[in-house]
C-alpha cells in the first residue's frame, strides 16, 4: 500500500535527523526553561497573589477596625451631647433659682430700708417738730415778755411794738 | 497589516522571477506549494540564501560543511559537489553513482545564469515519485534525496545518506528557544526585581498568557499536582505557537517547523512519556483491567484502551501538523493562483488581475492562520494536560 500522491509531500516524512535534533532541542528547552524561567515566574505569581490576598485581608481589617472605632466615638458622642443637654438645663434651673431668690431677698431688703427709713423720718420729723415747739414757745414767752413790758408804757405804742415784733418773727 | 500586505506584493514580484523561471511547462501548483513547506539546508531571507550547516551520514562516513559551500545561486541550487553530494532547490541530495570523484567539484561555472543553473537539475516523474538527476561531463547521475523513516509507504524510504544537518527547521527551533529563553529569563527576572509589585513591559504581555495557561489548563486539569506539571505545558504551549508564528513571518524563512510531522511526532512522545510515565495503578488499572464490569466485556474493553492510549499522541500529531501544513499550502497555493491564471507569465494581465483577489484571500489567510497557530497552541497543550490529568488523576472509591 503506498500512497504515491504524497511522494513530494515530503514534510510528512519523519526524518532521523530532524527528530534527533527536536528531541535535543526541547529537551534542553524542557529543562532550561522549567529551572530558570517557568518555575520562578510561577513562584513569583503565586507569591503575588498570596501578597494581594493577604493586603486585602489586612484592608478589610483596617476598615472593620475604623467602622468599630467610628461607631464607638459616635456613641461617646452622643453620650457627651446628653451630658451637655443634662448640664444645660440644669444650670438654666439653677439660675433661675438664683434669680428668683436674689429677687425675692432684694424686695426684703428694700422692704426693710424703705421702713427704716421711714422711721428715721419719723423720728426727725419728731425731733423737728419738738424744736420748734421749743422754739416757738420760748419766742412766745419773750414776746410775751417784751409785750408786757411795753403795755407798761403806751396802747399805741404797744401796737405798733407788737407789730415790729411780729414781723421780726420769721421762721427763719 | 499594512507591512504584511506591502511583503506580500513585494513577494509576488519575486515569486514572478522564480517561477517564470521554471515554467518550461505546465505551472505545478501543488509541486509549488510541496517545495515551499518542506524543510531546507539553507536559510532563504528574501531573496538571499544563508548557509546553514550539513551534517551528513553515508556509508562512506560522516561529512560536515557549511551548505554555502555548495555555492548557492538562487532558489536554493548549487554549482559545487561536495564529496558526491549536491544542492538541489534548497536540499542536499546525493549522486549515486559511487565513481563520481570526491572532493570539491566544480559543476557549472560560477558566472552560470539562474537559468542554467536551475535547468542543470533534472526531475521527472517515475510511476508517481520524482526522480532526481544530473548531467555532467557528458554523463548521467541520479540523484539520492534523504533517507526518511516511512518505511517507503509514503514514497520516502531509506537511501545512501543520513541528513543530521542544521536545517532551516532546526535553526528555527534553537533561535525560538533561545529567543524565549532570555525573554521569560529578563520576565523571571523583573519578578524577582519588581517583587510584589504590578507588572510592566514586557511582563504585562506575556502575563496573561501564562495566567491563562496556568489557571485554564494546569489547575483545572491536574488538580493539586499542577506544579509538578505546569512548566511541561508551559514549554510546549509556548515552544509550539512561537514556531506557529515564526512560519507565518513572510521572506524570513517561512520555516513550516509546526507542519513537520517529525517535529510534531517528537513533541506528542515527550507528552506520552510524560502522560505514561506519571500513569498511577488507578490509571493502569483502568486501562488493562477496568473495574466494575463483566469479565467478557473486558477482554473487548481493553485492547480499545490500549489503543485508545497509543492514539493519543498520534492524534496530536496529527492535528498540529496537518493544520499548519494546511495553512502554509493554502496561502502558497493562493498565490499560486496568479501564475495559473497567468500561466506562468504568458498572459500578464490574467496574472496582475488574479493577483488582486490572491492578495485579498492571502491576507485573509494569514489573519486566520494567525488564530490558528494559538488555537493549535492551546489545543496541544491542554489535550496534553488533560491526558497527564487522566493519568494522575486519584481514585474515587
Amino acid at each position: 500500500m503506498d500512497f504515491i500522491f504524497l511522494a513530494d509531500f515530503n514534510v510528512i516524512k519523519p526524518n532521523i535527523g530532524l527528530i534527533f535534533w527536536t528531541t535535543v532541542i526541547f529537551g534542553i528547552f524542557w529543562f532550561m526553561m522549567s529551572k530558570y524561567a517557568f518555575k520562578p515566574i510561577a513562584k513569583a505569581l503565586s507569591d503575588r497573589e498570596a501578597f494581594i490576598k493577604d493586603s486585602l485581608e489586612e484592608a478589610n481589617n483596617a476598615r472593620e477596625e475604623m467602622a468599630k472605632l467610628k461607631s464607638q466615638n459616635e456613641e461617646i458622642l452622643a453620650q457627651a451631647r446628653v451630658e451637655q443637654a443634662k448640664i444645660l438645663k440644669e444650670a438654666k434651673e439653677a439660675k433661675d433659682t438664683i434669680i428668683k431668690d436674689a429677687k425675692v431677698k432684694a424686695k426684703e431688703e428694700a422692704n426693710k430700708i424703705v421702713t427704716s427709713a421711714r422711721q428715721e423720718i419719723d423720728n426727725q420729723k419728731m425731733a423737728a417738730m419738738l424744736e420748734v415747739k421749743n422754739k416757738a414757745g420760748l419766742m412766745a414767752l419773750e414776746i410775751a415778755e417784751k409785750v408786757i413790758r411795753k403795755e407798761l408804757v403806751g396802747n399805741s405804742e404797744q401796737e405798733s411794738f407788737a407789730n415790729s415784733l411780729v414781723n421780726e418773727i420769721k421762721l427763719n | 497589516m499594512k507591512w504584511t500586505s506591502l511583503l506580500l506584493i513585494i513577494s509576488l514580484l519575486f515569486s514572478f522571477n522564480t517561477v517564470q523561471a521554471e515554467g518550461d511547462g505546465e505551472f505545478d501548483a501543488a509541486a509549488t506549494a510541496f517545495h515551499h513547506i518542506d524543510d531546507a539546508n539553507v536559510f532563504s531571507i528574501g531573496p538571499w540564501s544563508i548557509p546553514l550547516p550539513c551534517i551528513l551520514k553515508s556509508d562512506d562516513g560522516w561529512n560536515v560543511f557549511s551548505s554555502g559551500k555548495f555555492h548557492i545561486h538562487g532558489h536554493g541550487n548549487g554549482t559545487m559537489a561536495i564529496d558526491g553530494y549536491v544542492l538541489n532547490g534548497g536540499q542536499v541530495m546525493k549522486i549515486k553513482d559511487s565513481s563520481f570523484p570526491k572532493g570539491e567539484v566544480q559543476l557549472l561555472a560560477e558566472t552560470a545564469s539562474h537559468d542554467d543553473v536551475h535547468h542543470f537539475y533534472h526531475h521527472k516523474k517515475v510511476d508517481g515519485k520524482t526522480k532526481y538527476s544530473i548531467d555532467f561531463q557528458g554523463k548521467h547521475y541520479d540523484l539520492d534525496v534523504k533517507s526518511t523513516l516511512d518505511g517507503g509507504f509514503l514514497g520516502g524510504g531509506i537511501t545512501s545518506f543520513h541528513d543530521f544537518s542544521i536545517t532551516k527547521n532546526v535553526i528555527s527551533m534553537i533561535l525560538m528557544s533561545l529567543l524565549l529563553f532570555f525573554l521569560f529569563r529578563s520576565i523571571a527576572k523583573s519578578y524577582a526585581r519588581r517583587e510584589g509589585q504590578a507588572p510592566s513591559g514586557i511582563q504585562s504581555l506575556i502575563e496573561p498568557i501564562f495566567l491563562f495557561i496556568q489557571e485554564d489548563v494546569s489547575k483545572p486539569f491536574l488538580g493539586h499536582k499542577w506544579q509538578k506539571f505546569q512548566p511541561f505545558l508551559m514549554c510546549l504551549f509556548f515552544f509550539i505557537l512561537a514556531l506557529n508564528l515564526f512560519g507565518q513571518i513572510p521572506f524570513f524563512g517561512g520555516a513550516n517547523v509546526t507542519g513537520s510531522l517529525s517535529v510534531t511526532m517528537v513533541l506528542a512522545l515527550f507528552a506520552f512519556f510524560v502522560t505514561n510515565l506519571n500513569g498511577n495503578g488507578h490509571y493502569w488499572e483502568h486501562v488493562f483491567w477496568m473495574p466494575g464490569i463483566p469479565a467478557w466485556v473486558k477482554l473487548i474493553l481493553t485492547p480499545v484502551e490500549i489503543m485508545g492510549v497509543l492514539m493519543k499522541p498520534l492524534i496530536l500529531m496529527l492535528r498540529l501538523f496537518a493544520n499548519i501544513t494546511a495553512g502554509h499550502i493554502v496561502i502558497t497555493i493562493f498565490v499560486s493562483l496568479i501564475f495559473i491564471f497567468g500561466k506562468s507569465g504568458d498572459l500578464p494581465g490574467a496574472a496582475y488581475g488574479a493577483s488582486i483577489g490572491s492578495i485579498i484571500l492571502g491576507l485573509f489567510m494569514m489573519a486566520i492562520e494567525l488564530l490558528v497557530a494559538f488555537i493549535q497552541a492551546f489545543v496541544f497543550t491542554i489535550l496534553t494536560a488533560s491526558y497527564i490529568g487522566a493519568a494522575t488523576e486519584e481514585s474515587h472509591h
